[in-house]
């Protein structure tokens, strides 16, 4: 009981500190592309009124950087404490993409972010394009080293368990940076933040125009704004397909939870909208339960996107759970999926397999060691199986996970339609007429609506992916470390103050400046 | 050194130009930084192994955590 409010109390810390950080992160990384394609049709065109539309939307991407900046840094020192386990078992692994990060971020940051806003009049107005172009580029490279850590969790490869020290070393680096998880994790993070920032230019844009004020710079705005989000948005549908495919591959699990399929078949159908039976739960008590109340599907869409096969099999929650299903891996490798019990099995010979490994060495019996070590890389795939305690504790919350990813896939939808309608009516002259006004504030209530799905994301890829921390090889109930839940709690509250100060303080000067508009 | 010190001064003359939205964004961050540094980092997140003077030691209290 103790060690489950622990566990929780350090996840909610974690998810609330990371749902912050990201507040702040898609905005910047895509603002910045953003700036850059305006300050470039100032130095191509020499219109004074783009570099004005330059500088205005730069104090905007400075205070949101400002406010973002270091905010993942507490994440960091929840590591550290809250999950030392975990952060000691993944050993080089995170820590080489995090430094490379951070030396990167320091290095392109401190130099291309100072010329762009102290270089106006200093430098060539060549030499400030490539400097605001630089920026642009290093907060995304930024991203690339936290997302390859990311992915590598979710899929962990290119790594050894060394078992004289209980830390995963990295064997093929170049395995680990072009996983396919990552590489599609990357692309569909930063196309988010692209839309994001889109969005979010649409809308200022909108209040300026419902205000009668700034309309030129307002409209040129959303139409460098409308057209770099639908293209982005092509991108991010693109790649949400790619991560479905590779959930599917990787997680299945995570796939069953976003889809609330409790028993899989051939010609699975993708829900498009349903709302969840609160009394389907997984295994024989719920057997007779229907997984929904309400439901609109796609006939065998769920199985094309899993398998590429409108005929291909999908495992539902109890599938995978019982195991005895054929299943072909993200590698091409086809064979018969074990059950729950059988990779408990697994894992706790290889769990057992450690501990003797470390007896043999103490007692300098080297045969013996020989013996664990083969025992425990045999089974080392399952490691993690050890500490899950009941089949059910494998299943991620199913009702978080189906409703984030359908309100995501849902809010996706409707900026196709928000993006294609300000094109038309900008490019057809209707948006400053007065019985257009609807369009406007419907760029305007977009931005919580892009908000909303971006985090949505994260709750999919995070939420879906429990109780792992490192997918089959560490759930969240050995990486926590040992520290008193009340400690936890206190920190949890402080950070809540903090952010809630911090955002305030933000919407504040954001808000502010956006009144002042374009001086 | 010609090239430092210009560097120097593109840096100094940039701070002290600084418009007031710049000065208040600088203030957010460096306090945001003490808070993190100087109070969170300081009280409230110790690493959990630093109790363990050497790699060797946190390796076994690590062990000893997964095998328990």
């Amino acid at each position: 009981m103790l060690l489950t409010t622990l566990v929780d109390l350090s996840r909610w810390q974690f998810a609330v500190t990371a749902m912050y950080h990201w507040l702040f992160v898609p905005l910047t990384l895509g603002l910045g592309f953003l700036i850059a394609f305006m300050e470039t049709r100032y130095v191509m065109t020499g219109d004074e009124f783009w570099k004005r539309t330059t500088k205005f939307w730069m104090k905007l991407f400075a205070i949101n950087f400002a406010m973002g900046v270091a905010t993942g840094i507490i994440l960091e020192f929840e590591f550290g404490t809250n999950w030392s386990n975990y952060s000691w078992f993944v050993g080089d692994i995170f820590g080489a993409p995090l430094a490379i990060e951070g030396i990167f971020a320091f290095f392109m940051e401190s130099t291309f972010f100072a010329v762009m806003y102290f270089g106006w009049n200093k430098v060539s107005r060549k030499a400030h394009l490539v400097s605001t172009w630089l920026t642009a580029i290093g907060t995304n490279l930024s991203a690339v080293w936290i997302l390859i850590a990311n992915a590598w969790m979710q899929y962990p490869l290119g790594m050894e368990f060394n078992p004289d020290t209980a830390r995963s070393e990295m064997t093929d680096f170049w395995a680990v940076v072009s996983s396919p998880v990552a590489i599609n994790k990357f692309l569909h993070s930063v196309t988010n933040g692209y839309v994001l920032a889109s969005v979010f230019v649409i809308a200022v844009s909108s209040w300026f125009l419902l205000r009668k004020r700034e309309q030129t710079l307002a409209r040129k705005s959303i139409r460098v704004a409308s057209v770099f989000g639908i293209i982005s948005l092509a991108v991010l549908i693109a790649t949400g397909d790619g991560s479905a495919y590779n959930v599917a591959k990787v997680q299945p699990m995570k796939l069953a939870a976003m889809e609330g399929l409790y028993d899989g078949s051939e010609k699975a159908p993708l829900v498009a909208v349903g709302v969840l039976n609160p009394d389907k739960v997984p295994g024989p008590e719920g057997a007779d339960e229907d997984p929904y109340l309400f439901e609109i599907s796609f006939p065998s869409m769920l199985s094309y996107l899993a398998t590429r096969q409108a005929d291909g099999f999908v495992p539902g929650i109890n599938d995978i759970i019982e195991g005895g299903y054929e299943f072909t891996d993200r590698q091409g490798n086809t064979y018969v999926e074990p059950s729950f019990y059988e990779k408990k099995a697994r894992g706790t010979a290889a769990v057992t397999a450690l501990a003797d490994y470390q007896a043999a060495k103490e007692a300098g019996d080297t045969l013996a060691m020989g013996q664990a070590k083969a025992m425990l890389e045999q089974n080392f795939d399952y490691f993690g199986y050890h500490y899950v305690e009941e089949p059910e504790d494998l299943v991620p919350n199913v009702p978080l996970v189906f409703y984030a990813f359908h309100i995501m896939v849902a809010l996706g939808m409707f900026f196709i339609l928000l993006f294609v309608l300000f094109i038309v009516f900008e490019w057809k002259n209707l948006i400053v007429r007065e019985k257009h006004k609807w369009l406007l504030w419907l760029g305007i209530i977009s931005v919580p609506l892009v908000y909303i799905c971006s985090q949505s994301g994260w709750i999919v890829a995070e939420v879906g992916r429990q109780p792992w921390t490192i997918q089959n090889l560490l759930p969240v109930n050995a990486a926590v470390s040992g520290v008193e839940p009340g400690n936890v709690l206190t920190t949890l509250v402080i950070f809540i103050c903090l952010f809630t100060a911090m955002l305030g303080v933000e919407i504040s000067i954001m808000l502010r400046q956006i009144k002042k508009g374009g001086e | 050194m010609e090239r430092l010190r210009k560097i120097w001064l593109f840096y100094y003359e940039g701070f002290r130009g600084m418009s007031s939205l710049g000065r208040t964004l600088w203030v957010v961050v460096l306090l945001k930084l003490f808070i993190m540094f100087a109070i969170l980092r300081v009280f409230f997140f110790q690493p959990a192994l630093s109790d363990c003077a050497t790699d060797a030691e946190k390796s076994r209290t690590v062990i000893e955590n997964l095998t328990k």
